[in-house]
């Protein structure tokens, strides 16, 4: 499947050939499981394997749970203590999946992050960034729509915040808003649809990681040189790749192992350390909590959100020149949904001919500025918003558009990239002798 | 009539803002409870004097609707013998869910909901509530203390200063932990040697709180100590698995690299 030249699946005559001639299905797992993988692959290559086992995790015990959920405003909160209390292993199931949330988001940043530090955005491989950031996108709509089903005070409160940002959208807005939740306000048409599609989505994300895999096994896997491999020839490949078995497989699950030793401890010691405990509280409409907040891993965009404030000029400008059509509220939600935006669009913003930042030494700063922003923007979505906390997250905010729409496509032409190795063999030798040398 | 409406409405208020003003200004003892930490377990004596705490005192104006009177009897809570689960549930009346009669309870109930309205339910207020906010917001204090959720309770219960205030026709007491300084639960609930416990415990306010906390964290979260037995099995097990893993990773990738050694 892949374009670099490697051995593909013989069948042996009689049943294999036979069924190989019907349905090519055991070529096919052969194929992607023996796919030359650059050989130089680094430590932070290993977050597929661990985001694939998360979503194999939270299907799994998602639909142990839905099995013991009842998705009804006044039966929800009770279930939710009854799974906890009489299901048999049900305080593993429900612990493992709302902290499975945590270290799904937390590999998925990991696995962002690699990509724009090592350009594997860049083309070839568009394609499967795009895909990445839809099935980014619906892990958020995902994690957000499960938060509400346990029916506790944030949940109902932050469904009424975020459904409420439709309202915004000019014209359609309410109209959309109402759709969407059922009725007038968050209630029991909300929850149902809510958990419809919380048990939806993740099929539909799974589909897309399949096809998230078949393009980046069409292009090869990017590494940590940034340079490609060398398709001359087999044997030319073979100097700069392994096969994806057992090499990768071996290396992946030995991190996802020690990742999940952490994971643990996590769920069987401090299980809600990340959770808010106003959602141990029922959900009630008439008592607003003091602080509304998401949990963590929506807490960079929730501050983005948050940022941009009517006492910000650029939004009074946007407000003057579209005669009020885009206030305070809709400049927010406009620049939440773009702070993803522009991040899918990376492979068209950054102009740099050289992919990995490792040979980018400007690059380099400003892409630790990045990482750091992001981790300010998490803090300043958690605080209660006060006039330092707001300039913060204002200036944090600008630097992450900053970040795309000017750092990206200008350091292409002001700087100067340093040499990168000829081939992934040569960095691979630079790093490990052969023993048979 | 009146007098109980407004108190409902005042602590339904009050109730709200508990838990994110938990975090700020209100003050929460740490109490080293014996359950913290991985390796922390209840203690049984300590979870019947506080069960005995709950039912004389507390149980007057608050439920622990979730919470299955049989439970008590289960291995990681108080574990009364089967026969003090019967006679206890005997005391307790319910409300039948199919004939929809009050009835003597059984061990398979659960605990009878509030009695005075706006009494929260207790079922889960030791994780509805967090202590150790901060520094800063980053919840490093949580990690190293432990959420704070009985702590708060505790903290409740010992922080009444005596003092009275009226809002709106009701009367509300002053609390150090309570967030805004005021609650509408009284300072008089609970006092010293209110209640005899049978061990020979001394009846002392801190006594009374320190044991009714942990009570109320055993009935939030019945199944702590499977929960923790199960993440040290996983630990322990995934460690065998990574070594085993680390090794095959070394011996496989031996014959395509070795560590450079100039």
């Amino acid at each position: 499947m892949s374009g670099i030249p490697h051995d593909h699946y013989q069948p042996k005559p009689g049943f294999q050939t036979w069924l190989h001639s019907r349905l090519p299905i055991v070529g096919l797992g052969y194929d992607a499981l023996t796919i030359p993988t650059p050989k130089n692959l680094n430590w932070m290559w290993i977050w597929g394997i661990v985001l694939t086992f998360c979503l194999a995790m939270q299907i799994v015990t998602g639909i142990v749970l839905a099995m013991h959920y009842t998705p009804n405003t006044a039966l929800a909160f009770a279930s939710v203590e009854h799974i906890m209390r009489d299901v048999n292993g049900g305080v593993m199931l429900r612990y493992l999946h709302a902290n499975g949330a945590s270290l799904f988001f937390f590999a998925v940043y990991c696995h962002i992050f690699r990509s724009l530090y090592y350009g594997s955005y860049k083309a070839p491989r568009e394609v499967t960034w795009i895909i990445g950031m839809i099935i980014y996108f619906l892990m958020i709509v995902t994690a957000f729509m499960g938060y509400v089903l346990p029916w506790g005070q944030m949940s109902f409160w932050g469904a009424t915040v975020i459904t409420g940002l439709f309202g915004a959208i000019p014209g359609v807005g309410t109209a959309l808003q109402e759709w969407l939740l059922g009725g007038f306000a968050v209630d029991n048409a909300t929850l149902n649809r809510f958990f419809s599609l919380h048990y939806l989505l993740p099929f539909v994300i799974t589909g897309l990681v399949g096809v998230h895999i078949w393009a980046f096994h069409t292009t090869g896997n990017n590494n940590p040189t940034g340079v490609e491999v060398r398709r001359g020839s087999k044997e030319e490949a073979e100097r700069d790749t392994l096969p994806f078995w057992p090499y990768f497989v071996i290396k992946d699950l030995l991190a996802l192992s020690l990742i999940l030793m952490v994971f643990f401890a996590v769920v069987g010691f401090m299980p809600n350390f990340l959770g808010h405990p106003d959602n141990y509280i029922q959900a009630n409409p008439l008592a607003t909590p003091a602080h509304i907040v998401p949990e963590w891993y929506l807490l960079p965009f929730y501050a983005i959100l948050r940022a941009f404030d009517n006492t910000v000029w650029a939004v009074q400008l946007v407000q003057f020149l579209t005669f009020g059509i885009v206030d305070a509220k809709l400049f927010g939600v406009l620049a939440m949904v773009s702070a993803i935006l522009v991040m899918a669009m990376a492979p068209w913003l950054d102009t740099s001919s050289v992919r990995s930042g490792r040979y980018r030494p400007m690059f380099k700063w400003w892409f630790a500025i990045l990482v750091v922003d992001f981790v300010v923007l998490m803090w300043v979505g958690s605080q209660a918003p006060s006039g330092l906390t707001g300039w913060i997250g204002l200036i944090a905010s600008t630097y992450w558009f900053a970040y795309f729409l000017v750092v990206l496509p200008l350091l292409g032409v002001l700087e100067k990239p340093l040499l990168q190795p000829a081939t992934i063999e040569d960095d691979f030798k630079s790093h490990y002798a052969n023993p048979a040398e | 009539m009146f007098r109980k409406i407004a108190i409902s409405a005042v602590s339904a208020l009050t109730l709200m803002t508990g838990a994110a003003m938990a975090a700020e200004g209100a003050k929460t003892v740490d109490v080293a409870f014996s359950f913290q930490g991985p390796f922390g377990t209840f203690d049984e004596q300590q979870l019947q004097r506080g069960l005995q705490v709950y039912t004389e005192v507390c149980s007057a104006c608050h439920g622990l609707k979730f919470l299955r009177i049989g439970a008590l009897a289960e291995e990681g809570g108080p574990r009364l013998p089967e026969e003090q689960v019967k006679a206890y549930a005997r005391n307790l009346t319910v409300v039948d869910k199919d004939t929809g009669e009050e009835r003597v309870a059984t061990p398979a109930d659960l605990f009878p909901a509030n009695v005075l309205a706006g009494a929260p339910d207790l079922s889960v207020m030791a994780k509805a509530r967090a202590g150790f906010s901060g520094p800063y917001g980053l919840g490093t204090n949580q990690l190293l203390k432990g959420m704070g959720g009985p702590e708060h309770i505790y903290s409740i219960l010992i922080g009444f200063t005596g003092e009275e205030i009226e809002q709106a026709g009701v009367t509300l007491y002053g609390n150090t932990a309570f967030p805004g300084g005021y609650m509408a639960m009284s300072n008089l609930s609970l006092s010293a040697d209110q209640v005899t416990y049978a061990d020979g415990t001394e009846g002392t306010m801190e006594n009374y709180s320190e044991d009714v906390s942990a009570f109320l964290m055993w009935a939030a979260e019945p199944k702590m100590m499977v929960r923790k037995q199960s993440g040290f099995k996983a630990v322990i097990l995934l460690g065998l698995l990574s070594v085993m893993l680390y090794l095959t990773n070394k011996k496989l990738w031996a014959g395509v690299k070795s560590k450079k050694t100039a």
